[in-house]
Protein backbone atom coordinates (compact mmCIF):
# COMPACT_ATOMS: atom_id res chain seq x y z
CA UNK A 1 0.00 0.00 0.00
CA UNK A 2 2.70 2.55 1.30
CA UNK A 3 4.80 1.65 -1.97
CA UNK A 4 1.01 1.91 -4.55
CA UNK A 5 0.82 5.67 -2.75
CA UNK A 6 4.73 6.58 -3.30
CA UNK A 7 3.80 5.59 -6.79
CA UNK A 8 0.92 7.42 -7.27
CA UNK A 9 2.65 10.20 -5.58
CA UNK A 10 5.81 9.56 -8.21
CA UNK A 11 3.50 9.87 -11.20
CA UNK A 12 2.16 13.09 -10.23
CA UNK A 13 4.69 14.84 -9.59
CA UNK A 14 6.38 13.76 -13.11
CA UNK A 15 2.85 14.86 -14.90
CA UNK A 16 2.86 18.09 -12.60
CA UNK A 17 6.80 18.46 -14.18
CA UNK A 18 6.06 18.17 -17.61
CA UNK A 19 3.10 20.38 -17.24
CA UNK A 20 5.18 23.37 -16.12
CA UNK A 21 7.93 22.28 -18.62
CA UNK A 22 5.29 22.38 -21.32
CA UNK A 23 4.24 25.87 -20.44
CA UNK A 24 4.53 28.86 -23.59
CA UNK A 25 7.25 31.11 -20.41
CA UNK A 26 9.68 28.23 -19.88
CA UNK A 27 12.34 28.47 -21.36
CA UNK A 28 13.56 24.66 -22.42
CA UNK A 29 17.28 25.45 -21.80
CA UNK A 30 16.10 25.90 -17.91
CA UNK A 31 13.48 23.10 -17.34
CA UNK A 32 14.14 19.93 -19.77
CA UNK A 33 10.98 18.36 -19.75
CA UNK A 34 10.51 14.36 -18.37
CA UNK A 35 9.98 13.39 -22.05
CA UNK A 36 13.01 15.04 -22.81
CA UNK A 37 14.94 13.47 -20.09
CA UNK A 38 14.13 10.16 -20.85
CA UNK A 39 15.21 10.39 -24.50
CA UNK A 40 18.52 11.70 -23.47
CA UNK A 41 18.84 8.90 -20.78
CA UNK A 42 18.33 6.97 -24.44
CA UNK A 43 19.86 8.58 -26.58
CA UNK A 44 23.15 9.15 -24.59
CA UNK A 45 22.88 5.68 -22.54
CA UNK A 46 26.50 4.78 -22.84
CA UNK A 47 27.54 7.87 -22.46
CA UNK A 48 25.63 7.93 -18.76
CA UNK A 49 25.96 4.45 -17.96
CA UNK A 50 30.35 4.67 -18.31
CA UNK A 51 30.07 8.07 -16.04
CA UNK A 52 27.40 6.71 -13.49
CA UNK A 53 30.06 3.74 -13.17
CA UNK A 54 33.14 6.07 -12.48
CA UNK A 55 30.88 7.64 -9.78
CA UNK A 56 29.29 4.90 -8.37
CA UNK A 57 32.91 3.47 -7.38
CA UNK A 58 33.75 6.72 -5.82
CA UNK A 59 31.02 6.45 -3.47
CA UNK A 60 31.27 3.04 -2.67
CA UNK A 61 35.08 3.20 -1.92
CA UNK A 62 34.19 6.43 -0.31
CA UNK A 63 31.30 5.11 2.04
CA UNK A 64 33.56 2.11 2.41
CA UNK A 65 36.82 4.32 4.34
CA UNK A 66 33.69 6.22 6.02
CA UNK A 67 32.07 3.02 7.43
CA UNK A 68 35.77 1.55 8.83
CA UNK A 69 36.71 5.45 10.52
CA UNK A 70 32.83 5.88 11.61
CA UNK A 71 33.27 2.67 13.24
CA UNK A 72 36.86 2.56 14.45
CA UNK A 73 36.67 5.87 15.68
CA UNK A 74 33.82 5.84 18.21
CA UNK A 75 34.73 2.68 19.64
CA UNK A 76 37.84 4.07 20.30
CA UNK A 77 36.27 6.99 21.81
CA UNK A 78 34.14 5.14 23.80
CA UNK A 79 36.84 3.41 25.58
CA UNK A 80 38.80 5.90 26.44
CA UNK A 81 37.16 9.02 27.36
CA UNK A 82 40.34 11.68 27.06
CA UNK A 83 40.08 10.53 23.56
CA UNK A 84 36.65 11.21 23.37
CA UNK A 85 36.75 14.44 24.83
CA UNK A 86 39.92 15.26 23.14
CA UNK A 87 38.61 14.01 19.70
CA UNK A 88 34.64 15.21 19.72
CA UNK A 89 35.41 19.17 19.02
CA UNK A 90 38.01 18.13 15.76
CA UNK A 91 35.04 16.09 14.92
CA UNK A 92 32.28 18.66 14.86
CA UNK A 93 35.21 21.18 13.58
CA UNK A 94 35.81 18.54 10.54
CA UNK A 95 32.06 19.36 9.39
CA UNK A 96 32.43 22.70 9.47
CA UNK A 97 35.01 23.99 7.13
CA UNK A 98 32.89 24.12 3.74
CA UNK A 99 33.56 21.38 1.40
CA UNK A 100 32.69 23.49 -1.56
CA UNK A 101 36.27 25.44 -0.40
CA UNK A 102 38.15 21.94 0.49
CA UNK A 103 37.45 20.03 -2.57
CA UNK A 104 39.42 22.33 -5.01
CA UNK A 105 42.47 22.14 -2.16
CA UNK A 106 42.09 18.31 -2.34
CA UNK A 107 42.21 18.18 -6.10
CA UNK A 108 45.52 20.18 -5.07
CA UNK A 109 46.55 17.49 -2.80
CA UNK A 110 45.70 14.81 -4.73
CA UNK A 111 45.83 15.31 -8.02
CA UNK A 112 42.45 14.63 -10.43
CA UNK A 113 42.39 11.25 -9.93
CA UNK A 114 40.00 8.84 -7.44
CA UNK A 115 41.84 10.40 -4.49
CA UNK A 116 40.16 13.43 -3.47
CA UNK A 117 36.39 12.25 -4.38
CA UNK A 118 37.31 9.24 -1.78
CA UNK A 119 38.72 12.18 0.46
CA UNK A 120 35.34 14.13 0.14
CA UNK A 121 32.67 11.13 0.16
CA UNK A 122 34.33 9.82 3.18
CA UNK A 123 34.86 13.06 4.75
CA UNK A 124 31.33 14.49 4.69
CA UNK A 125 30.01 10.34 5.08
CA UNK A 126 31.94 9.49 8.06
CA UNK A 127 30.61 12.30 10.74
CA UNK A 128 26.65 10.97 10.66
CA UNK A 129 27.78 7.58 11.33
CA UNK A 130 30.63 8.43 13.67
CA UNK A 131 28.09 10.71 15.82
CA UNK A 132 24.94 8.33 15.80
CA UNK A 133 27.14 5.01 16.80
CA UNK A 134 28.84 7.41 19.68
CA UNK A 135 25.06 8.01 21.10
CA UNK A 136 24.57 4.44 20.80
CA UNK A 137 27.51 3.19 22.52
CA UNK A 138 26.11 5.46 25.73
CA UNK A 139 22.24 4.66 25.00
CA UNK A 140 22.85 1.51 27.30
CA UNK A 141 21.59 2.13 30.69
CA UNK A 142 24.04 1.96 33.31
CA UNK A 143 21.85 -0.53 35.76
CA UNK A 144 22.96 -2.86 32.53
CA UNK A 145 26.50 -2.23 32.17
CA UNK A 146 26.26 -2.65 36.65
CA UNK A 147 24.78 -6.16 35.85
CA UNK A 148 27.70 -7.17 33.85
CA UNK A 149 30.07 -5.88 36.14
CA UNK A 150 28.25 -7.55 38.89
CA UNK A 151 28.41 -11.17 36.13
CA UNK A 152 32.43 -10.37 36.23
CA UNK A 153 32.11 -9.09 32.50
CA UNK A 154 35.45 -7.40 30.86
CA UNK A 155 35.27 -4.37 29.44
CA UNK A 156 35.63 -5.44 26.32
CA UNK A 157 33.00 -8.37 26.61
CA UNK A 158 30.64 -5.79 27.59
CA UNK A 159 31.45 -3.51 24.60
CA UNK A 160 30.48 -6.64 22.17
CA UNK A 161 27.63 -8.32 23.63
CA UNK A 162 25.86 -5.53 25.02
CA UNK A 163 26.90 -1.76 24.04
CA UNK A 164 27.85 -3.03 20.20
CA UNK A 165 24.62 -4.69 19.61
CA UNK A 166 22.75 -2.04 21.37
CA UNK A 167 23.72 0.45 19.28
CA UNK A 168 23.65 -1.24 15.59
CA UNK A 169 19.65 0.61 15.33
CA UNK A 170 22.18 3.55 15.54
CA UNK A 171 24.88 2.68 13.44
CA UNK A 172 21.81 1.94 10.60
CA UNK A 173 20.57 5.49 11.09
CA UNK A 174 24.17 6.88 10.87
CA UNK A 175 24.00 4.72 7.29
CA UNK A 176 21.06 6.39 5.99
CA UNK A 177 22.32 9.43 6.18
CA UNK A 178 25.81 8.79 4.80
CA UNK A 179 24.16 6.62 1.91
CA UNK A 180 21.56 9.80 0.77
CA UNK A 181 24.72 12.49 1.35
CA UNK A 182 27.56 10.46 -0.43
CA UNK A 183 26.27 10.73 -3.92
CA UNK A 184 26.32 14.48 -3.11
CA UNK A 185 29.99 14.19 -2.15
CA UNK A 186 31.19 12.51 -4.89
CA UNK A 187 29.49 15.04 -7.32
CA UNK A 188 31.44 18.20 -5.43
CA UNK A 189 34.44 16.12 -5.71
CA UNK A 190 33.97 16.05 -9.50
CA UNK A 191 33.08 19.75 -10.07
CA UNK A 192 36.51 20.50 -7.88
CA UNK A 193 38.63 18.93 -10.89
CA UNK A 194 37.68 15.54 -12.46
CA UNK A 195 37.89 14.16 -16.22
CA UNK A 196 35.17 11.52 -15.98
CA UNK A 197 31.93 10.99 -13.78
CA UNK A 198 28.49 11.77 -13.49
CA UNK A 199 29.02 14.77 -11.73
CA UNK A 200 31.68 16.46 -14.36
CA UNK A 201 29.48 15.35 -17.18
CA UNK A 202 26.06 17.18 -15.32
CA UNK A 203 28.66 20.27 -15.22
CA UNK A 204 29.54 20.41 -18.35
CA UNK A 205 25.97 19.80 -19.52
CA UNK A 206 25.24 22.72 -17.89
CA UNK A 207 27.86 25.39 -19.61
CA UNK A 208 27.10 23.42 -23.05
CA UNK A 209 23.43 24.11 -22.46
CA UNK A 210 22.50 20.02 -23.00
CA UNK A 211 19.90 20.32 -20.18
CA UNK A 212 18.20 17.11 -20.49
CA UNK A 213 20.98 15.56 -20.06
CA UNK A 214 21.73 17.39 -17.26
CA UNK A 215 18.39 16.04 -16.02
CA UNK A 216 19.16 12.62 -17.30
CA UNK A 217 22.48 12.99 -14.72
CA UNK A 218 20.57 13.86 -12.11
CA UNK A 219 17.94 11.15 -12.53
CA UNK A 220 20.03 8.44 -12.23
CA UNK A 221 22.52 10.19 -9.38
CA UNK A 222 19.09 10.47 -7.51
CA UNK A 223 18.21 6.78 -8.51
CA UNK A 224 22.03 5.65 -7.08
CA UNK A 225 21.27 7.26 -3.54
CA UNK A 226 17.94 6.07 -2.93
CA UNK A 227 18.95 2.27 -4.12
CA UNK A 228 21.97 3.04 -1.60
CA UNK A 229 19.45 4.31 1.39
CA UNK A 230 17.06 0.91 0.95
CA UNK A 231 20.54 -1.04 0.53
CA UNK A 232 20.85 -0.11 4.13
CA UNK A 233 17.16 -0.46 5.09
CA UNK A 234 17.30 -4.03 4.13
CA UNK A 235 20.71 -4.41 5.57
CA UNK A 236 19.31 -3.23 9.03
CA UNK A 237 16.02 -5.19 8.58
CA UNK A 238 18.65 -8.52 8.51
CA UNK A 239 20.88 -7.33 11.20
CA UNK A 240 18.54 -6.21 13.71
CA UNK A 241 15.44 -8.01 13.36
CA UNK A 242 14.48 -7.25 17.53
CA UNK A 243 14.29 -3.79 16.63
CA UNK A 244 10.48 -3.09 16.02
CA UNK A 245 10.66 0.40 16.13
CA UNK A 246 12.55 0.82 13.14
CA UNK A 247 10.28 -1.38 11.11
CA UNK A 248 8.88 1.54 9.67
CA UNK A 249 11.32 2.55 7.46
CA UNK B 1 46.66 -22.48 53.76
CA UNK B 2 47.03 -23.80 57.99
CA UNK B 3 43.97 -23.40 60.15
CA UNK B 4 44.28 -21.31 62.86
CA UNK B 5 43.06 -22.60 66.37
CA UNK B 6 40.53 -19.92 66.60
CA UNK B 7 39.88 -19.40 62.81
CA UNK B 8 36.54 -17.32 62.57
CA UNK B 9 33.53 -19.07 61.13
CA UNK B 10 33.29 -17.54 57.79
CA UNK B 11 30.00 -16.02 57.45
CA UNK B 12 28.14 -15.90 54.70
CA UNK B 13 27.48 -12.40 54.31
CA UNK B 14 28.53 -9.71 57.44
CA UNK B 15 28.08 -6.18 58.03
CA UNK B 16 30.28 -4.48 60.54
CA UNK B 17 29.55 -1.00 61.45
CA UNK B 18 28.94 0.07 57.82
CA UNK B 19 28.57 3.68 56.70
CA UNK B 20 27.87 4.58 52.98
CA UNK B 21 28.10 8.10 52.10
CA UNK B 22 27.56 10.44 48.77
CA UNK B 23 28.80 13.78 49.48
CA UNK B 24 27.25 15.18 51.96
CA UNK B 25 24.31 12.48 52.08
CA UNK B 26 24.39 9.97 54.29
CA UNK B 27 22.69 7.07 52.87
CA UNK B 28 23.44 4.16 55.03
CA UNK B 29 24.92 4.31 58.71
CA UNK B 30 25.90 1.50 61.29
CA UNK B 31 24.96 -1.40 60.12
CA UNK B 32 26.06 -4.27 61.52
CA UNK B 33 24.08 -7.60 60.20
CA UNK B 34 25.05 -10.76 59.65
CA UNK B 35 23.65 -13.48 57.58
CA UNK B 36 22.84 -17.21 58.20
CA UNK B 37 23.70 -20.03 55.90
CA UNK B 38 20.46 -21.33 54.04
CA UNK B 39 18.76 -18.53 55.25
CA UNK B 40 16.65 -15.65 53.41
CA UNK B 41 16.78 -12.19 55.47
CA UNK B 42 14.64 -10.08 53.71
CA UNK B 43 15.64 -5.73 54.59
CA UNK B 44 12.53 -3.83 54.20
CA UNK B 45 12.73 -0.06 54.21
CA UNK B 46 10.84 2.74 52.82
CA UNK B 47 12.14 4.76 49.61
CA UNK B 48 15.35 6.16 49.96
CA UNK B 49 16.54 4.02 53.21
CA UNK B 50 19.22 3.03 51.17
CA UNK B 51 18.44 -0.58 50.36
CA UNK B 52 19.94 -0.78 47.09
CA UNK B 53 22.96 0.95 47.82
CA UNK B 54 23.12 -2.15 50.80
CA UNK B 55 22.97 -4.69 47.99
CA UNK B 56 25.44 -3.00 45.74
CA UNK B 57 27.77 -3.11 48.66
CA UNK B 58 27.64 -6.55 48.97
CA UNK B 59 27.50 -7.37 45.39
CA UNK B 60 31.00 -5.20 44.81
CA UNK B 61 29.21 -2.48 42.72
CA UNK B 62 30.60 -0.42 45.76
CA UNK B 63 32.85 0.17 48.86
CA UNK B 64 32.00 1.14 52.11
CA UNK B 65 33.16 4.59 53.63
CA UNK B 66 33.80 2.77 56.80
CA UNK B 67 33.20 -0.29 58.24
CA UNK B 68 33.82 -3.90 56.82
CA UNK B 69 31.51 -6.09 54.30
CA UNK B 70 32.62 -9.26 54.01
CA UNK B 71 31.53 -12.54 52.19
CA UNK B 72 32.41 -15.96 52.72
CA UNK B 73 35.00 -14.22 54.18
CA UNK B 74 36.28 -12.27 51.30
CA UNK B 75 36.95 -8.29 52.26
CA UNK B 76 38.08 -6.41 48.52
CA UNK B 77 35.50 -5.72 46.00
CA UNK B 78 36.53 -8.06 43.14
CA UNK B 79 36.28 -10.89 45.54
CA UNK B 80 32.48 -10.09 46.96
CA UNK B 81 31.50 -9.69 43.28
CA UNK B 82 33.06 -13.17 42.45
CA UNK B 83 30.98 -14.65 45.05
CA UNK B 84 27.32 -12.87 45.00
CA UNK B 85 24.90 -13.52 42.41
CA UNK B 86 23.02 -10.05 41.91
CA UNK B 87 19.70 -9.40 40.77
CA UNK B 88 18.14 -5.94 40.04
CA UNK B 89 14.60 -5.00 40.10
CA UNK B 90 14.41 -5.01 36.18
CA UNK B 91 15.01 -8.01 34.53
CA UNK B 92 17.53 -6.00 32.01
CA UNK B 93 16.78 -8.55 29.46
CA UNK B 94 18.63 -8.25 26.14
CA UNK B 95 16.31 -7.30 23.19
CA UNK B 96 18.03 -8.87 20.72
CA UNK B 97 18.98 -12.56 22.36
CA UNK B 98 16.51 -15.21 22.87
CA UNK B 99 15.65 -16.54 26.26
CA UNK B 100 18.31 -19.05 26.25
CA UNK B 101 21.04 -16.41 25.33
CA UNK B 102 19.42 -14.12 27.68
CA UNK B 103 20.02 -17.23 30.43
CA UNK B 104 23.51 -17.96 29.62
CA UNK B 105 24.88 -14.18 29.90
CA UNK B 106 26.33 -14.26 33.00
CA UNK B 107 27.85 -17.63 32.00
CA UNK B 108 29.61 -16.10 29.22
CA UNK B 109 30.67 -13.19 31.21
CA UNK B 110 32.56 -15.53 33.12
CA UNK B 111 34.32 -16.87 30.13
CA UNK B 112 32.44 -19.69 29.33
CA UNK B 113 31.70 -20.20 25.48
CA UNK B 114 28.33 -19.27 24.53
CA UNK B 115 27.28 -22.48 22.72
CA UNK B 116 27.97 -24.12 26.14
CA UNK B 117 26.78 -21.70 28.61
CA UNK B 118 23.22 -22.37 26.12
CA UNK B 119 23.59 -26.21 26.80
CA UNK B 120 24.09 -25.57 30.47
CA UNK B 121 20.97 -23.18 30.95
CA UNK B 122 18.94 -25.79 28.88
CA UNK B 123 17.77 -28.38 31.16
CA UNK B 124 16.64 -25.61 33.53
CA UNK B 125 14.02 -23.67 31.37
CA UNK B 126 11.67 -26.76 32.37
CA UNK B 127 12.09 -26.07 36.17
CA UNK B 128 11.72 -22.08 36.02
CA UNK B 129 8.30 -22.90 33.71
CA UNK B 130 9.76 -21.51 30.75
CA UNK B 131 9.49 -25.33 28.60
CA UNK B 132 8.69 -24.46 25.15
CA UNK B 133 10.32 -20.55 24.80
CA UNK B 134 13.74 -21.03 24.92
CA UNK B 135 14.43 -19.37 21.44
CA UNK B 136 11.61 -16.63 22.50
CA UNK B 137 12.54 -13.39 22.30
CA UNK B 138 12.08 -10.99 25.41
CA UNK B 139 9.20 -9.15 23.53
CA UNK B 140 7.55 -12.40 23.22
CA UNK B 141 7.75 -13.24 26.94
CA UNK B 142 4.94 -12.19 29.78
CA UNK B 143 6.38 -9.44 32.87
CA UNK B 144 6.52 -13.35 34.72
CA UNK B 145 8.49 -15.59 32.49
CA UNK B 146 10.85 -12.28 31.85
CA UNK B 147 11.42 -12.45 35.36
CA UNK B 148 12.65 -16.11 35.68
CA UNK B 149 14.59 -15.88 32.56
CA UNK B 150 16.57 -13.29 34.72
CA UNK B 151 16.44 -15.56 37.82
CA UNK B 152 17.94 -18.30 35.62
CA UNK B 153 20.49 -16.02 34.71
CA UNK B 154 21.37 -15.21 38.05
CA UNK B 155 21.59 -18.63 39.64
CA UNK B 156 23.03 -20.21 36.14
CA UNK B 157 26.68 -19.57 37.33
CA UNK B 158 26.07 -21.25 41.30
CA UNK B 159 27.43 -18.61 42.94
CA UNK B 160 26.78 -19.40 46.96
CA UNK B 161 25.12 -15.59 47.82
CA UNK B 162 22.22 -14.74 46.17
CA UNK B 163 21.16 -11.15 46.14
CA UNK B 164 17.46 -9.56 44.98
CA UNK B 165 16.86 -6.26 44.54
CA UNK B 166 13.03 -5.62 44.53
CA UNK B 167 12.81 -8.78 41.78
CA UNK B 168 8.87 -8.80 41.98
CA UNK B 169 7.86 -5.30 42.35
CA UNK B 170 8.02 -4.02 38.67
CA UNK B 171 5.29 -7.15 38.28
CA UNK B 172 1.27 -7.22 38.29
CA UNK B 173 -0.24 -7.90 41.47
CA UNK B 174 -1.19 -11.55 40.92
CA UNK B 175 2.08 -12.34 39.01
CA UNK B 176 3.93 -11.05 41.95
CA UNK B 177 2.26 -13.90 44.21
CA UNK B 178 2.76 -16.40 41.75
CA UNK B 179 6.68 -16.06 41.16
CA UNK B 180 6.78 -15.48 45.53
CA UNK B 181 5.49 -19.13 45.58
CA UNK B 182 7.56 -20.35 42.92
CA UNK B 183 10.49 -18.30 44.74
CA UNK B 184 9.62 -20.41 48.15
CA UNK B 185 9.63 -23.73 46.57
CA UNK B 186 12.81 -23.43 45.32
CA UNK B 187 14.49 -22.67 47.87
CA UNK B 188 12.73 -25.03 49.90
CA UNK B 189 14.02 -27.87 47.06
CA UNK B 190 17.60 -26.08 47.15
CA UNK B 191 18.43 -23.82 49.93
CA UNK B 192 20.30 -20.99 49.46
CA UNK B 193 21.83 -17.72 51.49
CA UNK B 194 19.67 -14.68 49.91
CA UNK B 195 19.82 -11.02 50.94
CA UNK B 196 16.12 -9.93 49.63
CA UNK B 197 15.83 -5.77 49.78
CA UNK B 198 11.91 -5.11 49.03
CA UNK B 199 9.54 -2.04 50.29
CA UNK B 200 7.12 -4.44 50.57
CA UNK B 201 6.83 -6.04 54.22
CA UNK B 202 3.68 -8.61 53.05
CA UNK B 203 6.65 -10.52 50.90
CA UNK B 204 9.31 -9.84 53.26
CA UNK B 205 7.10 -11.81 56.41
CA UNK B 206 6.00 -14.52 53.35
CA UNK B 207 9.62 -15.23 52.17
CA UNK B 208 11.86 -14.46 54.99
CA UNK B 209 13.43 -16.19 57.36
CA UNK B 210 14.32 -13.17 59.52
CA UNK B 211 13.17 -9.66 58.39
CA UNK B 212 15.53 -6.21 59.26
CA UNK B 213 14.03 -2.61 59.02
CA UNK B 214 15.65 -0.24 57.94
CA UNK B 215 14.60 3.74 58.74
CA UNK B 216 14.29 6.23 56.08
CA UNK B 217 17.65 8.10 55.45
CA UNK B 218 19.91 7.61 56.43
CA UNK B 219 19.37 4.22 56.77
CA UNK B 220 19.54 2.49 60.14
CA UNK B 221 18.64 -1.21 61.58
CA UNK B 222 15.90 -0.17 63.77
CA UNK B 223 14.27 -3.46 63.88
CA UNK B 224 14.95 -7.55 63.39
CA UNK B 225 12.13 -10.00 63.02
CA UNK B 226 12.61 -13.69 63.43
CA UNK B 227 9.99 -15.00 61.03
CA UNK B 228 9.72 -18.89 63.15
CA UNK B 229 7.09 -20.27 61.20
CA UNK B 230 6.67 -23.39 59.23
CA UNK B 231 6.61 -23.36 55.19
CA UNK B 232 4.90 -23.72 53.09
CA UNK B 233 2.94 -20.30 54.20
CA UNK B 234 -0.05 -19.17 53.22
CA UNK B 235 -0.25 -14.88 53.29
CA UNK B 236 -3.82 -15.26 55.15
CA UNK B 237 -1.91 -16.66 58.08
CA UNK B 238 -3.05 -14.94 60.83
CA UNK B 239 0.38 -15.17 62.85
CA UNK B 240 1.66 -14.04 58.99
CA UNK B 241 -0.42 -10.99 59.21
CA UNK B 242 0.51 -10.31 63.15
CA UNK B 243 4.27 -10.02 62.06
CA UNK B 244 3.32 -8.36 59.11
CA UNK B 245 1.57 -5.50 61.34
CA UNK B 246 4.83 -5.38 63.60
CA UNK B 247 7.09 -4.91 61.06
CA UNK B 248 4.88 -2.16 59.18
CA UNK B 249 4.50 -0.46 62.87
CA UNK B 250 8.30 -0.62 63.57
CA UNK B 251 8.71 0.76 59.43
CA UNK B 252 6.25 3.73 60.20
CA UNK B 253 7.93 4.70 63.80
Amino acid sequence: MRYVLSGALLVLFVLAWQGVASLESVDDLTLASPVETWDALRTDWSLLWDNAWVTLVEVLLGLGIAIVAGVGLPIGMHLIRPLREAAYPLLVASQAIPIVVLAPLFVLAFDYGIGPKLAIVALICFFPITVNLLDGLRSVEPELIKLMRSFGASRLRTLRSVELPASLPFLFSGLKVAATVSVIGAVFGEWAGADEGLGRLVLLGNTQLQTPRVYAGIVILTLMAVALFALVVLAERIACPWNQKERIA
Amino acid sequence: MQRQAEAPVKEPLSFENVTRRFGALTALAGIDLTLRKDELTAVVGPSGSGKSTLLELVAGLQDPDEGVVSVNGAVSAAERRAACAYMPQRDLLLPWRDALGNAALALECQGVPRAEARRRAEPLFERFGLAEFERARPAELSGGMRQRVAFLRTLLPGRPLLLLDEPFGALDAITRADLQEWLAGMLAEEPRTVLLVTHDVEEAVFLADRVIVLSARPGRMVAEFEVGLPRPRSVTDPELAQLRGEALEALRS
